[in-house]
């Protein structure tokens, strides 16, 4: 029997490879396998829809008055009753559900935005730069967020855009925070020393390959602040600052409805339950994200 | 000379959400008193998990001893149940192993003096005086200079070699009769291994211990071992004497190993010989020779399913359904 | 030919770089870590130079240093014929094309948000290596890369989660080989993969190396692959060299004490030829580089120290043609 050795001392003969694992289908898995994640992303999905179908889906006008029916109980017409000037309660709802989202994105924007680029330089220039922007950093996290947001819109005046600013500043921190902790770990790592061995710029390394490996707690604290975001809105109209009066925002709903607590107290638990389902909806997505993506950010958002 | 402890058809299953892994699959070997024994085989060949395993030390779940016996002074220690008391008494006491990263085994809390005494207060009820006066004895056999005052240091404050010393220290400190080396040498350097080495070698002969040492590295064991167990995905493929293993190699995987490792005493100018593919995937796998999509002679394979091992010569096992009739070696070097 | 082959690629002068220790809340220096401490060595134009020494030695640092990562702290080094050791930030881009670096890990050393095809085609973008807008021209050259390392050219939509240890020590190849370098350092490139496959990547790395005529600076603990690989081997011992010789003189004839010992300490599969060997076993462990013993660094440990190894650190001198040596006793 003649044995024949198959090696010719060639290298280049390895073609399999490990199986292709897809990871946007191993999040879904994780997090369809808790039902309070599930809940919660059809609620946000919910809130989505509405928002967006509102003009179409609302039985009734929110804004035109009509002083024939003020303050009715829920009825069959009205399924949440209607306000002091006869505006059905429900339609307010589903218009607000528009004012809420719309200041959740752009305000979370507005810090994501500004906050993760500060955090990015100053964690990848280091030294002075990342000294000068985190003692700002901390300045502003010194402040709680509710009365600097307060702060600012006392000092922009009222209105839905002074409002988004207002709230999107006082979350900057956060985010420049999480960015700079992020940059400094993924800088030492070897594929960025090899981005600086193949001569990639600055800029290059922080936008090519900094940005999309911090991405994934990111995703995580921007989800989390939606619900942060649009309890600070609401708290805001509440307080009398923001959205101007005929328009729909559940704040200012609850503020409205707070009068008639004993003989009507739909008018303000209606949209209070509407801010709260919410805002719980979007942790628990946010907490869900967290988990499937990183469990070991647990702890640190 | 008896067997200290004779591992028979020892099986370990870890489930895990691709299927199920075979990680140790009816593995059998013995290891004789005083004697030195070299686990060999590559990452994830089950090798650690084996050694484990002996010890009721595998995490269940997701993983599971399935079946086998671990006969140790002849009484089987898988009967014992993995936390009971009787099992308790054999880790750390006549059964002791030393890990590859000794900063993760010692407690970074504890000085090391403190943790010797507890030791041997716990396993040989040692007063506390004779513990602390046996610890710096312990600490100046393993050769840590100035042992009497380094015994209140932490961990942190030896370099890995000092460590993995006290590590040794530990490890021999209740009078074992086995101690298990798993990678004791992997996160050290050369020298240091050298150090390492001999130091477990004097060990074994002045505590009449037997010593099984788990490694990558084939170099490693050839000095030191007196048998060697070659492993590959689970299995033993090949065992035998140091010799029988490093010159009268028979499997084709570890004819490959040897020669895919550069010799410092080679003659150059011979071009490496790469085993080719990959290390398979453990999951769910197919019952025939694992070796065989990376076998270089597979195409005259004449077997199916899994070759059983069989003796060729005195101690010199094998698992491979093919006659060489010694040849292998000349046909390799080609 | 011949002038070709004795013609110098690279060479480092008196290489220092001492990375500063501080101290509490001013920063205060309190102590230098002398990494790599007057290191002088040359590398000739599509030659292997091995660099070995244990963890810590500063073999790694040199590495470093050459590319540039770091600023030296004092001495020259010539690419080229150029000194490059003292270039500002905007002139080292352009060097980036012709000197690369092979980490060591796998795993970490790839960007596990890009796909394999970037990761090797990044270089080519950043260097204008293909006409701008070609994408033909640019998806041809990745292709051929991925085939010259021994991949599969349809895996370049693979992310590297999705390869083996094997694989993406390839695809690391393939990037540090795609804008045509001269000159690369390869750091520890096997020592985190398995045994069988090893094997592959030095015959990858050998084969380049034929085919492009490419100049390695290979740095590795393990004195039998540095052997095997290299042309001329430096041993490394805290941040000094200690002995530069060709790879036959270093088995046979190795002279410096360390270098013994080291040689020593490397098993070899063989148990007739490991029962003959004596084996030097050196005390005590390698000092710490921020307080380095007096004299030659290597005295306490060494076997043949005499008093005067205290007084100096030993220059490396010429004892033959192709062999330099530091130490007084030889």
């Amino acid at each position: 029997m003649q044995f024949e050795s198959k090696y010719d001392n060639r290298t280049n003969e390895i073609t399999e490879a490990p199986p292709q694992v897809s990871e946007f289908r191993r999040i879904f898995k994780v997090m369809s396998s808790r039902w309070v994640v599930v809940f919660g992303a059809i609620i946000v999905l919910l809130l989505v829809l509405t928002a967006f179908l509102a003009p179409w889906i609302a039985p009734y006008d929110p804004i035109k008055p009509d002083l024939s029916s003020t303050l009715q109980q829920p009825s069959r017409a009205h399924l949440l009753g209607t306000d002091a000037l006869g505006r059905d309660v429900l339609s307010r709802i589903i218009h607000g559900a528009w004012v809420s989202l719309r200041v959740g994105i752009i305000a979370v924007s507005i810090a994501g935005g500004i906050g993760i680029i500060l955090g990015l330089v100053a964690g990848y220039f280091g030294r002075w730069v990342n000294n000068i922007i985190m003692r700002i950093i901390d300045a502003m996290m010194a402040i709680p967020p509710l009365p600097l947001s307060l702060a600012i819109a006392a000092l922009l005046g009222g209105g839905l855009t002074n409002v988004m600013i207002s709230v999107g500043i006082s979350l900057i921190p956060t985010y420049c925070r999480l960015m700079c902790g992020q940059v400094l770990t993924i800088k030492e790592s070897d594929y960025i020393t090899a981005a600086h061995v193949i001569g990639a710029s600055d800029i290059r390394i922080m936008l090519r390959h900094l940005l999309p490996n911090s991405f994934p707690p990111l995703l995580v604290l921007i989800t989390l602040n939606m619900g942060i975001a649009i309890l600070a809105e609401a708290s805001l109209s509440f307080l009398g600052i923001g959205i101007t009066p005929p328009a729909a925002a559940w704040g200012a709903m609850v503020s409205d409805g707070y009068k008639y607590l004993f003989t009507n107290p739909v008018l303000s638990f209606a949209p209070g339950v509407a801010v709260m389902l919410v805002v719980l909806s979007f942790n628990m997505v946010g907490d869900g994200l967290r988990d499937a993506l990183d469990p070991r950010l647990r702890g640190i958002i | 000379m008896a067997a200290l402890l004779k591992v028979r058809n020892l099986k370990t299953q870890f489930r895990t959400e691709g299927g199920l892994v075979k990680a140790v699959d009816g593995i059998s070997y013995h290891v004789d008193e005083q004697e030195i024994i070299g686990l060999v085989g590559e990452s994830g060949c089950g090798k650690s998990v084996s050694q484990l395993s002996t010890l009721q030390l595998i995490p269940n779940p997701p993983g599971e001893v399935v079946d086998g016996e671990v006969i140790f002074e002849g009484k089987d220690l898988l009967k014992f149940g993995a936390n009971g008391e009787k099992m308790r008494s054999v880790r750390g006491g006549k059964i002791s192993m030393i890990f590859q990263e000794p900063m993760t085994s010692l407690n970074p809390v504890l000085t090391v003096g403190e943790q010797l005494v507890e030791m041997l207060e716990l396993h040989l009820k040692m007063p506390r005086q004779a513990a602390e006066k046996r610890a710096v004895e312990l600490l100046e056999m393993v050769g840590i200079p100035d042992a009497s005052a380094r015994i209140d240091n932490y961990p942190h404050q030896f370099s890995g070699g000092m460590r993995q010393r006290i590590m040794i220290a530990m490890a021999i400190s209740c009078n074992p009769k086995l101690v298990i080396a798993d990678e004791p040498t992997t996160a050290v350097d050369v020298t240091t291994q050298a150090q390492l080495l001999e130091l477990m070698k004097d060990m074994v002969r002045r505590f009449n211990v037997s010593l099984i040492i788990v490694t990558h590295n084939l170099g490693v064991v050839a000095r030191y071992a007196q048998r060697i167990y070659v492993m590959y995905a689970g299995r033993i493929i090949e065992s035998g004497t140091s010799k029988d293993i490093f010159i009268d190699s028979y499997h084709p995987y570890t004819v490959g190993l040897l020669k895919s490792v550069p010799r410092l005493d080679e003659q150059r100018g011979k071009k490496l010989v790469p085993i080719s593919g990959l290390p398979p995937n453990l999951v769910n796998m197919p019952d025939i020779c694992a070796f065989r999509p990376r076998c270089p002679y597979a195409t005259q394979c004449p077997g199916e399913g899994y070759p059983e091992l069989r003796q060729i010569s005195d101690q010199h096992f094998v698992a491979c359904h093919i006659d060489f009739q010694g040849k292998s070696r000349e046909f390799y070097a080609k | 030919m011949n002038s070709m082959l004795n013609d110098i690629l690279l060479e480092a002068k008196n290489l220092k770089m001492y990375f500063p220790m501080t101290k509490g809340l001013l920063k205060r220096k309190v102590a230098d870590v002398k990494a790599v401490d007057g290191v002088s060595f040359k590398i000739k134009r599509g030659e292997t130079l091995g660099l070995v020494g244990e963890s810590g030695c500063g073999k790694t640092t040199v590495g470093r240093c050459l590319l540039r990562l770091y600023n030296p702290t004092a001495g020259q080094i010539y690419f080229e014929g150029e000194d490059i050791s003292k270039l500002p930030a905007n002139k080292i881009r352009p060097l980036r094309r012709k000197m690369q670096l092979i980490f060591q890990d796998p795993y970490g050393s790839l960007d596990p948000r890009q796909s394999a095809g970037s990761i090797v085609g990044e270089p080519l973008l950043i260097h204008h290596l293909v006409k701008t807008n070609s994408y033909g021209d640019y998806r041809r050259r990745v292709s051929e890369l991925f085939a010259t390392v021994g991949l599969d050219p349809s895996m370049v939509g693979r992310y590297p989660h999705e390869f083996s240890g094997g694989q993406r020590q390839r695809i690391g190849i393939a990037r540090a080989l795609s804008c045509d370098p001269s000159f690369i350092i390869c750091d520890e490139p096997i020592s985190a993969l398995d045994v069988s496959i090893q094997a592959q990547i030095i015959n990858l790395l050998q084969e380049l190396q034929e085919k492009l005529g490419l100049t390695y600076l290979f740095i590795a603990h393990d004195l039998s692959v540095v052997r095997h690989i290299s042309n001329r081997v430096a041993v490394m011992y805290l941040g000094h060299i200690v002995e530069i010789t060709n790879w036959r003189e270093l088995y046979d004839n190795p002279l410096h004490p360390y270098t013994k010992a080291l040689l020593s300490a490397v098993p070899i599969p063989d148990p007739v030829v490991e029962s003959s060997r004596e084996r030097i076993v050196l005390k005590g462990d390698v000092p710490s580089p921020i307080n380095p013993p007096p004299g030659c660094n290597f005295h306490p440990r060494c076997p043949i120290a005499i008093p005067d190894c205290r007084q100096a650190i030993p220059p490396l001198r010429f004892i033959s043609a192709d062999h330099e040596v530091a130490c007084i006793r030889v």
